[in-house]
Protein backbone atom coordinates (compact mmCIF):
# COMPACT_ATOMS: atom_id res chain seq x y z
CA UNK A 1 0.00 0.00 0.00
CA UNK A 2 2.25 2.64 -1.12
CA UNK A 3 -0.27 5.76 -1.33
CA UNK A 4 -0.84 4.91 2.47
CA UNK A 5 2.69 5.16 3.38
CA UNK A 6 2.89 8.12 1.65
CA UNK A 7 0.26 9.69 3.22
CA UNK A 8 1.26 9.09 6.72
CA UNK A 9 4.43 10.19 6.02
CA UNK A 10 2.58 13.82 4.89
CA UNK A 11 0.93 13.91 7.95
CA UNK A 12 4.29 13.26 10.03
CA UNK A 13 5.92 15.67 8.18
CA UNK A 14 2.92 18.39 8.27
CA UNK A 15 2.80 17.64 12.52
CA UNK A 16 6.62 18.16 12.46
CA UNK A 17 6.18 21.31 10.92
CA UNK A 18 3.75 22.82 13.19
CA UNK A 19 5.95 21.24 15.90
CA UNK A 20 8.80 23.10 14.60
CA UNK A 21 6.84 26.48 13.71
CA UNK A 22 5.30 26.90 17.19
CA UNK A 23 8.26 25.92 19.12
CA UNK A 24 10.63 29.13 17.53
CA UNK A 25 7.46 31.01 17.91
CA UNK A 26 7.82 30.49 21.46
CA UNK A 27 11.67 30.69 21.87
CA UNK A 28 11.09 34.47 20.12
CA UNK A 29 7.57 35.78 22.31
CA UNK A 30 9.38 34.19 25.24
CA UNK A 31 12.21 36.44 25.50
CA UNK A 32 9.59 39.22 25.13
CA UNK A 33 7.28 38.04 27.57
CA UNK A 34 10.74 37.62 29.74
CA UNK A 35 11.37 41.56 28.92
CA UNK A 36 7.96 42.55 30.04
CA UNK A 37 7.93 40.52 33.29
CA UNK A 38 11.41 42.32 34.31
CA UNK A 39 10.17 45.56 33.41
CA UNK A 40 6.72 44.65 35.23
CA UNK A 41 8.21 43.70 38.29
CA UNK A 42 10.83 46.58 38.38
CA UNK A 43 7.93 48.96 38.58
CA UNK A 44 5.77 47.24 40.64
CA UNK A 45 8.92 46.83 43.22
CA UNK A 46 9.84 50.75 42.94
CA UNK A 47 6.13 51.85 43.40
CA UNK A 48 6.31 53.06 47.01
CA UNK A 49 9.51 54.99 46.32
CA UNK A 50 7.52 56.66 43.06
CA UNK A 51 5.03 57.31 46.01
CA UNK A 52 7.33 58.38 48.70
CA UNK A 53 9.35 60.58 46.21
CA UNK A 54 7.90 61.26 42.50
CA UNK A 55 10.01 62.81 39.95
CA UNK A 56 12.61 64.36 42.90
CA UNK A 57 14.17 61.11 43.10
CA UNK A 58 15.99 61.54 40.27
CA UNK A 59 17.42 65.07 40.93
CA UNK A 60 17.81 64.98 44.11
CA UNK A 61 21.55 63.90 46.00
CA UNK A 62 19.76 62.79 49.30
CA UNK A 63 21.00 59.54 50.68
CA UNK A 64 20.20 58.98 54.01
CA UNK A 65 19.05 55.63 55.27
CA UNK A 66 18.76 56.53 58.94
CA UNK A 67 15.97 59.48 58.33
CA UNK A 68 14.60 57.40 55.49
CA UNK A 69 15.62 59.88 52.40
CA UNK A 70 16.66 58.80 49.19
CA UNK A 71 17.70 60.57 45.83
CA UNK A 72 19.46 58.90 42.11
CA UNK A 73 21.05 62.02 41.24
CA UNK A 74 24.57 60.57 42.82
CA UNK A 75 24.85 57.42 41.65
CA UNK A 76 23.31 57.97 37.99
CA UNK A 77 25.62 61.10 37.53
CA UNK A 78 28.45 58.67 38.93
CA UNK A 79 27.16 55.97 36.20
CA UNK A 80 27.03 58.06 33.46
CA UNK A 81 30.49 59.99 33.60
CA UNK A 82 32.12 56.63 34.67
CA UNK A 83 31.00 55.25 31.35
CA UNK A 84 31.44 58.21 29.45
CA UNK A 85 35.12 58.88 30.48
CA UNK A 86 35.56 55.15 29.40
CA UNK A 87 34.28 55.50 25.93
CA UNK A 88 36.28 58.58 25.42
CA UNK A 89 39.79 56.37 26.37
CA UNK A 90 38.37 53.52 24.64
CA UNK A 91 37.32 54.24 21.60
CA UNK A 92 40.38 55.42 20.19
CA UNK A 93 42.40 53.04 21.60
CA UNK A 94 40.09 50.23 20.03
CA UNK A 95 39.79 52.36 16.95
CA UNK A 96 43.94 51.90 17.30
CA UNK A 97 44.10 48.53 17.98
CA UNK A 98 41.64 47.36 14.96
CA UNK A 99 43.37 49.51 12.38
CA UNK A 100 47.18 47.98 13.38
CA UNK A 101 45.35 44.36 12.97
CA UNK A 102 43.30 44.89 9.98
CA UNK A 103 45.96 47.15 7.79
CA UNK A 104 49.13 47.45 9.65
CA UNK A 105 50.35 43.99 11.15
CA UNK A 106 52.42 41.61 9.97
CA UNK A 107 50.12 38.67 9.68
CA UNK A 108 52.25 36.12 11.98
CA UNK A 109 51.19 38.65 14.55
CA UNK A 110 47.89 39.25 13.86
CA UNK A 111 46.48 36.18 15.09
CA UNK A 112 48.34 36.02 18.51
CA UNK A 113 47.48 40.00 19.05
CA UNK A 114 43.93 39.30 18.12
CA UNK A 115 43.69 36.31 20.60
CA UNK A 116 45.09 38.36 23.42
CA UNK A 117 42.53 40.98 22.81
CA UNK A 118 39.88 38.69 22.92
CA UNK A 119 41.09 36.80 25.88
CA UNK A 120 41.24 40.07 27.45
CA UNK A 121 37.50 40.48 26.92
CA UNK A 122 37.22 37.04 29.19
CA UNK A 123 38.63 37.81 32.07
CA UNK A 124 35.63 37.83 35.02
CA UNK A 125 35.33 41.19 35.95
CA UNK A 126 36.14 40.14 39.67
CA UNK A 127 39.42 40.18 38.74
CA UNK A 128 39.67 43.23 37.26
CA UNK A 129 38.40 44.64 40.30
CA UNK A 130 41.01 42.64 42.48
CA UNK A 131 43.40 44.24 40.40
CA UNK A 132 42.39 47.53 40.16
CA UNK A 133 41.56 47.95 43.67
CA UNK A 134 45.57 46.11 45.13
CA UNK A 135 47.66 46.99 41.77
CA UNK A 136 46.16 49.86 39.60
CA UNK A 137 44.71 52.27 42.46
CA UNK A 138 47.93 52.18 44.77
CA UNK A 139 50.27 52.65 41.37
CA UNK A 140 47.59 55.14 40.10
CA UNK A 141 47.43 57.08 43.75
CA UNK A 142 51.08 57.46 43.99
CA UNK A 143 52.27 58.44 40.65
CA UNK A 144 49.77 59.85 38.29
CA UNK A 145 46.83 61.80 40.47
CA UNK A 146 49.98 63.49 42.39
CA UNK A 147 51.08 64.46 38.38
CA UNK A 148 47.62 65.29 37.56
CA UNK A 149 47.23 67.78 40.90
CA UNK A 150 50.83 69.36 39.89
CA UNK A 151 49.89 69.94 35.99
CA UNK A 152 46.11 69.85 35.04
CA UNK A 153 44.70 70.55 38.65
CA UNK A 154 46.17 74.47 38.14
CA UNK A 155 44.35 74.92 34.74
CA UNK A 156 40.76 77.04 34.45
CA UNK A 157 38.02 74.86 33.78
CA UNK A 158 39.86 71.66 33.43
CA UNK A 159 41.25 72.02 36.61
CA UNK A 160 39.06 71.22 39.96
CA UNK A 161 38.41 68.07 37.81
CA UNK A 162 41.96 66.92 38.39
CA UNK A 163 42.63 68.22 41.70
CA UNK A 164 41.98 66.50 45.13
CA UNK A 165 43.20 64.06 47.17
CA UNK A 166 45.62 61.55 45.53
CA UNK A 167 43.81 58.51 47.06
CA UNK A 168 43.60 56.12 44.24
CA UNK A 169 40.27 55.50 44.15
CA UNK A 170 37.90 57.11 42.58
CA UNK A 171 35.74 57.92 40.02
CA UNK A 172 38.67 58.52 37.70
CA UNK A 173 39.92 54.82 38.72
CA UNK A 174 36.83 53.38 37.89
CA UNK A 175 36.33 54.74 34.39
CA UNK A 176 39.96 53.46 33.29
CA UNK A 177 39.34 49.97 34.72
CA UNK A 178 35.86 50.34 32.85
CA UNK A 179 38.03 51.40 29.59
CA UNK A 180 40.32 48.40 30.22
CA UNK A 181 37.09 46.36 30.42
CA UNK A 182 34.88 47.51 27.29
CA UNK A 183 38.19 48.16 24.59
CA UNK A 184 38.09 44.13 23.89
CA UNK A 185 34.78 44.46 22.94
CA UNK A 186 34.97 47.67 20.93
CA UNK A 187 38.05 46.79 19.22
CA UNK A 188 37.26 43.11 18.36
CA UNK A 189 33.65 44.47 17.14
CA UNK A 190 35.47 47.29 14.97
CA UNK A 191 38.21 44.88 13.86
CA UNK A 192 35.37 42.19 12.52
CA UNK A 193 33.68 45.14 10.32
CA UNK A 194 36.96 46.56 9.31
CA UNK A 195 37.71 42.57 7.67
CA UNK A 196 34.18 42.93 6.04
CA UNK A 197 35.46 45.95 3.71
CA UNK A 198 36.10 45.00 0.14
CA UNK A 199 40.03 45.18 -0.51
CA UNK A 200 38.90 46.52 -3.55
CA UNK A 201 37.28 49.60 -1.88
CA UNK A 202 40.69 50.40 -0.14
CA UNK A 203 42.54 49.87 -2.93
CA UNK A 204 40.46 52.23 -4.70
CA UNK A 205 41.29 54.72 -2.00
CA UNK A 206 44.79 53.60 -1.73
CA UNK A 207 44.66 53.97 -5.48
CA UNK A 208 43.92 57.57 -5.86
CA UNK A 209 47.52 58.26 -3.67
CA UNK A 210 45.77 58.17 0.55
CA UNK A 211 47.80 57.18 2.98
CA UNK A 212 46.62 53.99 5.35
CA UNK A 213 45.01 56.99 7.79
CA UNK A 214 43.27 58.57 5.18
CA UNK A 215 41.75 55.45 3.69
CA UNK A 216 40.61 54.39 7.27
CA UNK A 217 39.32 57.56 8.22
CA UNK A 218 37.81 58.68 4.93
CA UNK A 219 36.60 55.53 3.45
CA UNK A 220 36.61 52.46 5.89
CA UNK A 221 35.26 54.16 8.75
CA UNK A 222 32.21 55.59 7.20
CA UNK A 223 31.89 52.27 5.10
CA UNK A 224 32.02 50.19 8.20
CA UNK A 225 29.64 53.28 10.70
CA UNK A 226 27.29 50.59 11.67
CA UNK A 227 29.31 48.08 12.86
CA UNK A 228 31.71 50.23 14.69
CA UNK A 229 28.38 52.28 16.34
CA UNK A 230 27.04 49.23 16.83
CA UNK A 231 30.72 47.69 18.86
CA UNK A 232 30.83 51.40 20.86
CA UNK A 233 27.35 50.60 21.98
CA UNK A 234 28.07 47.26 23.10
CA UNK A 235 30.96 48.84 25.32
CA UNK A 236 28.54 51.17 26.51
CA UNK A 237 26.12 48.86 27.74
CA UNK A 238 28.74 46.85 29.53
CA UNK A 239 30.56 50.23 31.02
CA UNK A 240 26.90 50.95 32.45
CA UNK A 241 25.89 48.07 34.18
CA UNK A 242 29.68 46.63 35.06
CA UNK A 243 29.47 46.35 38.61
CA UNK A 244 31.89 44.25 40.58
CA UNK A 245 34.66 46.16 39.28
CA UNK A 246 33.50 49.34 39.50
CA UNK A 247 32.45 48.84 43.36
CA UNK A 248 35.80 47.84 43.85
CA UNK A 249 37.37 51.15 42.60
CA UNK A 250 35.20 53.59 42.54
CA UNK A 251 35.29 54.67 46.65
CA UNK A 252 30.96 53.70 46.97
CA UNK A 253 30.35 57.15 48.60
CA UNK A 254 27.57 59.26 48.25
CA UNK A 255 29.07 62.38 47.70
CA UNK A 256 29.10 64.51 44.82
CA UNK A 257 32.64 66.36 43.79
CA UNK A 258 33.79 67.84 40.57
CA UNK A 259 37.08 66.17 40.96
CA UNK A 260 37.33 63.23 39.25
CA UNK A 261 39.61 61.75 41.75
CA UNK A 262 37.30 61.85 44.43
CA UNK A 263 35.56 58.82 45.48
CA UNK A 264 31.75 58.42 44.29
CA UNK A 265 29.21 55.78 43.71
CA UNK A 266 27.10 54.35 40.53
CA UNK A 267 23.85 52.81 40.43
CA UNK A 268 25.56 48.81 39.95
CA UNK A 269 27.55 49.39 42.73
CA UNK A 270 25.66 51.01 44.70
CA UNK A 271 22.54 47.97 44.66
CA UNK A 272 25.44 45.28 45.04
CA UNK A 273 26.79 47.15 48.13
CA UNK A 274 23.15 47.96 49.97
CA UNK A 275 20.98 45.30 48.87
CA UNK A 276 22.12 43.01 51.44
CA UNK A 277 21.60 45.65 54.77
CA UNK A 278 18.65 47.06 52.75
CA UNK A 279 16.08 47.43 55.88
CA UNK A 280 12.43 48.30 55.10
CA UNK A 281 10.53 48.75 52.21
CA UNK A 282 11.20 52.22 51.45
CA UNK A 283 15.03 51.60 51.46
CA UNK A 284 14.76 48.31 49.30
CA UNK A 285 12.04 50.00 46.59
CA UNK A 286 14.48 52.82 46.57
CA UNK A 287 17.47 50.54 45.33
CA UNK A 288 14.76 48.80 42.75
CA UNK A 289 13.84 52.01 40.91
CA UNK A 290 17.54 52.50 40.79
CA UNK A 291 17.42 49.55 39.00
CA UNK A 292 14.83 50.69 37.04
CA UNK A 293 16.21 53.85 36.35
CA UNK A 294 19.83 52.40 34.65
CA UNK A 295 17.23 49.98 32.63
CA UNK A 296 15.73 53.28 31.27
CA UNK A 297 19.24 54.77 30.43
CA UNK A 298 20.27 52.16 28.65
CA UNK A 299 17.30 51.67 26.58
CA UNK A 300 17.48 55.75 26.01
CA UNK A 301 21.45 55.35 24.73
CA UNK A 302 20.14 52.53 22.76
CA UNK A 303 17.61 54.67 21.18
CA UNK A 304 20.18 57.56 20.57
CA UNK A 305 22.59 55.38 19.18
CA UNK A 306 19.82 54.57 16.55
CA UNK A 307 19.19 57.70 16.11
CA UNK A 308 22.93 59.05 15.72
CA UNK A 309 22.71 56.29 12.17
CA UNK A 310 19.62 57.46 11.32
CA UNK A 311 20.70 61.23 11.26
CA UNK A 312 24.38 59.70 9.46
CA UNK A 313 22.61 58.00 6.82
CA UNK A 314 20.74 61.54 6.18
CA UNK A 315 23.83 63.35 6.17
CA UNK A 316 25.19 61.34 3.81
CA UNK A 317 22.85 62.03 1.23
CA UNK A 318 20.62 58.50 1.41
CA UNK A 319 17.61 60.00 2.90
CA UNK A 320 17.23 63.09 -0.05
CA UNK B 1 60.71 39.19 -30.12
CA UNK B 2 58.69 41.98 -31.24
CA UNK B 3 61.64 44.11 -32.13
CA UNK B 4 60.21 45.52 -35.24
CA UNK B 5 56.59 46.64 -33.38
CA UNK B 6 57.52 50.40 -34.11
CA UNK B 7 55.99 52.22 -30.65
CA UNK B 8 55.49 56.02 -30.58
CA UNK B 9 55.87 58.10 -28.00
CA UNK B 10 56.45 55.39 -24.93
CA UNK B 11 55.00 56.51 -21.77
CA UNK B 12 55.59 53.30 -19.65
CA UNK B 13 58.32 51.39 -20.55
CA UNK B 14 58.52 47.80 -18.77
CA UNK B 15 62.12 46.56 -18.62
CA UNK B 16 62.71 42.06 -17.33
CA UNK B 17 59.18 42.36 -15.17
CA UNK B 18 59.30 39.81 -12.85
CA UNK B 19 56.52 39.24 -10.35
CA UNK B 20 56.32 36.95 -7.49
CA UNK B 21 53.55 35.85 -4.93
CA UNK B 22 55.55 34.39 -2.11
CA UNK B 23 57.60 31.94 -4.38
CA UNK B 24 55.31 31.36 -6.92
CA UNK B 25 56.64 33.49 -10.59
CA UNK B 26 53.82 35.23 -11.58
CA UNK B 27 55.34 36.95 -14.19
CA UNK B 28 58.32 36.31 -16.50
CA UNK B 29 60.59 38.53 -17.66
CA UNK B 30 57.93 40.93 -19.25
CA UNK B 31 59.52 43.76 -21.85
CA UNK B 32 56.75 46.00 -23.03
CA UNK B 33 56.65 49.77 -23.91
CA UNK B 34 53.19 51.47 -23.65
CA UNK B 35 52.71 54.81 -25.73
CA UNK B 36 51.75 58.13 -24.50
CA UNK B 37 47.79 58.93 -25.27
CA UNK B 38 46.65 55.64 -26.48
CA UNK B 39 44.85 52.95 -25.73
CA UNK B 40 46.69 49.59 -24.70
CA UNK B 41 44.85 46.56 -24.01
CA UNK B 42 46.21 43.38 -22.01
CA UNK B 43 44.34 40.08 -22.82
CA UNK B 44 44.70 36.34 -22.09
CA UNK B 45 42.93 33.83 -20.07
CA UNK B 46 42.29 33.67 -16.38
CA UNK B 47 45.31 33.77 -14.55
CA UNK B 48 47.88 35.02 -16.99
CA UNK B 49 48.94 37.93 -15.41
CA UNK B 50 47.50 40.52 -17.22
CA UNK B 51 45.90 41.95 -13.63
CA UNK B 52 48.89 41.01 -11.83
CA UNK B 53 51.01 43.09 -14.70
CA UNK B 54 48.71 46.10 -13.99
CA UNK B 55 48.87 46.52 -10.48
CA UNK B 56 52.93 46.45 -10.79
CA UNK B 57 52.33 49.48 -12.35
CA UNK B 58 51.14 51.06 -9.54
CA UNK B 59 52.61 49.15 -7.04
CA UNK B 60 49.18 48.58 -5.41
CA UNK B 61 50.64 44.76 -4.82
CA UNK B 62 52.94 46.43 -2.05
CA UNK B 63 49.20 46.44 0.34
CA UNK B 64 50.38 42.65 0.37
CA UNK B 65 52.88 40.99 2.40
CA UNK B 66 54.75 38.66 0.32
CA UNK B 67 54.07 40.10 -3.45
CA UNK B 68 57.40 41.44 -4.89
CA UNK B 69 58.30 42.55 -8.54
CA UNK B 70 62.16 42.87 -10.02
CA UNK B 71 62.86 44.65 -12.87
CA UNK B 72 62.19 47.84 -13.28
CA UNK B 73 58.68 50.14 -14.62
CA UNK B 74 59.84 53.39 -16.07
CA UNK B 75 57.22 56.11 -16.27
CA UNK B 76 59.00 59.04 -18.65
CA UNK B 77 62.29 57.40 -17.75
CA UNK B 78 61.86 57.00 -13.76
CA UNK B 79 61.67 53.86 -12.07
CA UNK B 80 58.32 53.41 -10.09
CA UNK B 81 59.75 50.24 -8.74
CA UNK B 82 62.67 52.22 -6.88
CA UNK B 83 62.55 52.09 -3.25
CA UNK B 84 62.52 55.73 -3.38
CA UNK B 85 60.06 56.47 -5.00
CA UNK B 86 57.48 58.23 -3.13
CA UNK B 87 54.27 55.63 -2.80
CA UNK B 88 51.42 58.35 -2.56
CA UNK B 89 52.72 60.93 -5.42
CA UNK B 90 53.56 57.33 -7.82
CA UNK B 91 49.79 56.68 -7.54
CA UNK B 92 48.37 60.09 -8.20
CA UNK B 93 50.26 60.10 -11.25
CA UNK B 94 48.41 56.63 -12.02
CA UNK B 95 45.01 56.29 -11.64
CA UNK B 96 43.17 52.78 -11.61
CA UNK B 97 39.78 51.92 -12.34
CA UNK B 98 38.73 47.68 -11.05
CA UNK B 99 36.52 45.14 -11.78
CA UNK B 100 33.25 46.43 -9.98
CA UNK B 101 32.19 49.60 -9.19
CA UNK B 102 34.03 50.96 -6.27
CA UNK B 103 32.00 54.36 -4.99
CA UNK B 104 33.10 55.64 -1.54
CA UNK B 105 30.28 55.52 1.15
CA UNK B 106 30.23 59.18 0.58
CA UNK B 107 28.24 62.15 -1.16
CA UNK B 108 29.12 62.06 -5.35
CA UNK B 109 30.89 65.48 -5.27
CA UNK B 110 32.94 63.94 -2.06
CA UNK B 111 33.60 61.32 -3.99
CA UNK B 112 35.12 63.30 -7.08
CA UNK B 113 36.36 65.59 -4.23
CA UNK B 114 38.48 62.85 -1.80
CA UNK B 115 41.05 62.62 -4.49
CA UNK B 116 41.70 66.16 -5.14
CA UNK B 117 41.98 67.00 -1.65
CA UNK B 118 44.82 64.92 -0.88
CA UNK B 119 46.80 66.88 -3.22
CA UNK B 120 45.35 69.90 -3.48
CA UNK B 121 44.57 72.95 -1.83
CA UNK B 122 41.57 74.87 -3.76
CA UNK B 123 38.69 76.95 -2.96
CA UNK B 124 35.22 76.15 -2.84
CA UNK B 125 34.40 77.43 -6.08
CA UNK B 126 37.58 75.77 -7.73
CA UNK B 127 36.59 72.79 -6.10
CA UNK B 128 33.12 73.18 -7.91
CA UNK B 129 34.76 73.26 -10.74
CA UNK B 130 36.80 70.62 -10.62
CA UNK B 131 34.07 68.75 -10.04
CA UNK B 132 32.12 69.74 -12.90
CA UNK B 133 35.36 69.32 -15.27
CA UNK B 134 35.57 65.90 -14.02
CA UNK B 135 32.29 64.67 -14.90
CA UNK B 136 31.77 66.17 -17.50
CA UNK B 137 34.90 64.38 -18.83
CA UNK B 138 33.37 61.14 -17.47
CA UNK B 139 30.03 61.60 -19.21
CA UNK B 140 28.52 61.72 -16.24
CA UNK B 141 27.44 65.41 -15.96
CA UNK B 142 24.06 65.45 -17.37
CA UNK B 143 22.69 62.45 -14.94
CA UNK B 144 23.68 63.34 -12.29
CA UNK B 145 24.11 67.57 -11.57
CA UNK B 146 20.68 67.61 -10.14
CA UNK B 147 21.93 65.31 -7.29
CA UNK B 148 25.93 65.61 -5.92
CA UNK B 149 25.02 65.74 -2.41
CA UNK B 150 23.38 62.23 -2.75
CA UNK B 151 25.29 58.94 -2.38
CA UNK B 152 27.38 57.29 -5.00
CA UNK B 153 26.56 54.32 -3.63
CA UNK B 154 22.73 54.96 -4.99
CA UNK B 155 23.54 55.07 -8.72
CA UNK B 156 23.41 52.32 -11.07
CA UNK B 157 26.30 50.19 -11.95
CA UNK B 158 27.41 51.86 -14.87
CA UNK B 159 26.42 55.21 -13.63
CA UNK B 160 29.20 53.98 -10.54
CA UNK B 161 31.97 52.94 -12.74
CA UNK B 162 31.75 56.12 -14.71
CA UNK B 163 31.75 57.65 -11.21
CA UNK B 164 34.54 55.73 -10.14
CA UNK B 165 36.45 56.14 -13.85
CA UNK B 166 35.48 60.03 -12.74
CA UNK B 167 36.91 60.24 -9.60
CA UNK B 168 40.52 59.03 -11.11
CA UNK B 169 41.30 61.80 -13.72
CA UNK B 170 39.71 64.08 -11.20
CA UNK B 171 43.35 64.06 -9.95
CA UNK B 172 44.58 64.44 -13.31
CA UNK B 173 47.16 61.49 -13.43
CA UNK B 174 49.58 60.80 -16.62
CA UNK B 175 48.41 57.21 -16.90
CA UNK B 176 44.90 55.04 -16.60
CA UNK B 177 44.59 51.70 -15.25
CA UNK B 178 41.58 49.63 -15.87
CA UNK B 179 41.25 46.40 -14.41
CA UNK B 180 38.15 44.73 -16.36
CA UNK B 181 36.26 47.93 -15.75
CA UNK B 182 33.24 46.03 -17.54
CA UNK B 183 33.00 43.12 -16.44
CA UNK B 184 30.20 43.50 -13.98
CA UNK B 185 28.15 45.66 -16.29
CA UNK B 186 25.39 44.82 -19.11
CA UNK B 187 26.13 45.69 -22.33
CA UNK B 188 24.55 49.14 -23.02
CA UNK B 189 26.50 50.21 -19.98
CA UNK B 190 29.77 48.44 -21.30
CA UNK B 191 29.29 50.55 -24.82
CA UNK B 192 29.36 53.94 -22.25
CA UNK B 193 32.19 53.35 -20.99
CA UNK B 194 34.14 52.11 -24.25
CA UNK B 195 32.75 55.09 -25.55
CA UNK B 196 34.05 56.82 -22.65
CA UNK B 197 38.14 55.25 -23.17
CA UNK B 198 37.74 56.43 -26.30
CA UNK B 199 37.09 59.84 -25.57
CA UNK B 200 39.55 59.86 -22.68
CA UNK B 201 42.52 58.54 -24.48
CA UNK B 202 42.75 61.99 -25.86
CA UNK B 203 44.15 63.45 -22.47
CA UNK B 204 45.02 60.14 -21.11
CA UNK B 205 47.52 57.03 -21.75
CA UNK B 206 45.44 53.73 -20.43
CA UNK B 207 46.12 50.54 -19.85
CA UNK B 208 43.38 47.95 -19.97
CA UNK B 209 42.88 44.73 -18.96
CA UNK B 210 40.03 43.11 -20.39
CA UNK B 211 38.29 39.09 -20.83
CA UNK B 212 36.46 40.16 -23.97
CA UNK B 213 38.59 40.41 -26.79
CA UNK B 214 36.05 41.72 -28.96
CA UNK B 215 36.62 44.65 -26.42
CA UNK B 216 40.06 44.86 -27.12
CA UNK B 217 39.59 44.38 -30.80
CA UNK B 218 37.19 47.45 -30.47
CA UNK B 219 38.61 49.46 -28.64
CA UNK B 220 42.57 49.16 -28.04
CA UNK B 221 45.45 50.92 -30.57
CA UNK B 222 47.89 48.23 -29.28
CA UNK B 223 47.52 44.58 -27.63
CA UNK B 224 49.85 42.39 -25.55
CA UNK B 225 48.71 38.93 -25.31
CA UNK B 226 49.85 36.91 -22.40
CA UNK B 227 49.99 33.49 -21.20
CA UNK B 228 51.07 31.68 -18.16
CA UNK B 229 52.93 34.89 -17.15
CA UNK B 230 54.50 35.15 -20.14
CA UNK B 231 53.89 38.21 -22.88
CA UNK B 232 53.13 36.45 -25.95
CA UNK B 233 53.37 39.05 -28.43
CA UNK B 234 52.59 42.79 -28.39
CA UNK B 235 51.71 44.72 -31.52
CA UNK B 236 49.26 47.50 -32.76
CA UNK B 237 45.57 45.61 -32.11
CA UNK B 238 44.76 45.30 -35.92
CA UNK B 239 47.79 43.21 -36.83
CA UNK B 240 47.40 41.26 -33.05
CA UNK B 241 44.13 40.41 -34.30
CA UNK B 242 44.57 39.75 -38.29
CA UNK B 243 47.92 38.58 -38.62
CA UNK B 244 49.29 37.51 -35.15
CA UNK B 245 53.14 36.25 -35.85
CA UNK B 246 52.61 33.15 -32.94
CA UNK B 247 50.69 30.65 -32.96
CA UNK B 248 49.35 31.10 -29.39
CA UNK B 249 47.96 33.99 -30.09
CA UNK B 250 46.13 32.97 -33.16
CA UNK B 251 44.49 29.67 -30.97
CA UNK B 252 43.71 31.75 -28.20
CA UNK B 253 42.24 34.90 -30.89
CA UNK B 254 40.43 32.10 -32.88
CA UNK B 255 38.79 30.75 -29.92
CA UNK B 256 40.66 27.45 -29.95
CA UNK B 257 41.65 27.92 -26.58
CA UNK B 258 41.12 29.68 -23.78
Amino acid sequence: MPTFLQEASHKRQALLDVLFRNLTRLAAFGVLALLVAIIGSLIVGSMPAIHAYGFGFITSSQWNPVTDQFGAWIPIVGTLVTSGIALLIAIPVSFGIAIFLTELSPRWMRRPLGIAVELLAGIPSIIYGMWGLFVFAPLFGDHVEPWLNDHIGTWPLLGPFFSGPPMGIGILTASIILSIMVIPFIASVMRDVFDVVPAMLKESAYGLGATTWEVMRNVVLPYTKIGVVGGIMLGLGRALGETMAVTFVIGNAHELNQSLLMPGNSISSALANEFTEAVGELYTSSLIELGLILFFITFVVLSLARLMLYKLAQGEGRGA
Amino acid sequence: MHAETVIPNPKLIVKDLNFYYGKDRALKDINLTIPEKMVTAFIGPSGCGKSTLLRAFNRMYQLYPKQSATGEVLLDGQNLLDKKQDLNMLRAKIGMVFQKPTPFPMSIYDNIAFGVKLYERLSRNEMDERVEWTLKKAALWNEVKDKLKQSGTGLSGGQQQRLCIARAIAVKPQVLLLDEPTSALDPISTANIEKLIDELKQDFTIVIVTHNMQQAARISDFTAYMYLGELIEFGDTSTVFTNPKRKETEDYITGRFG
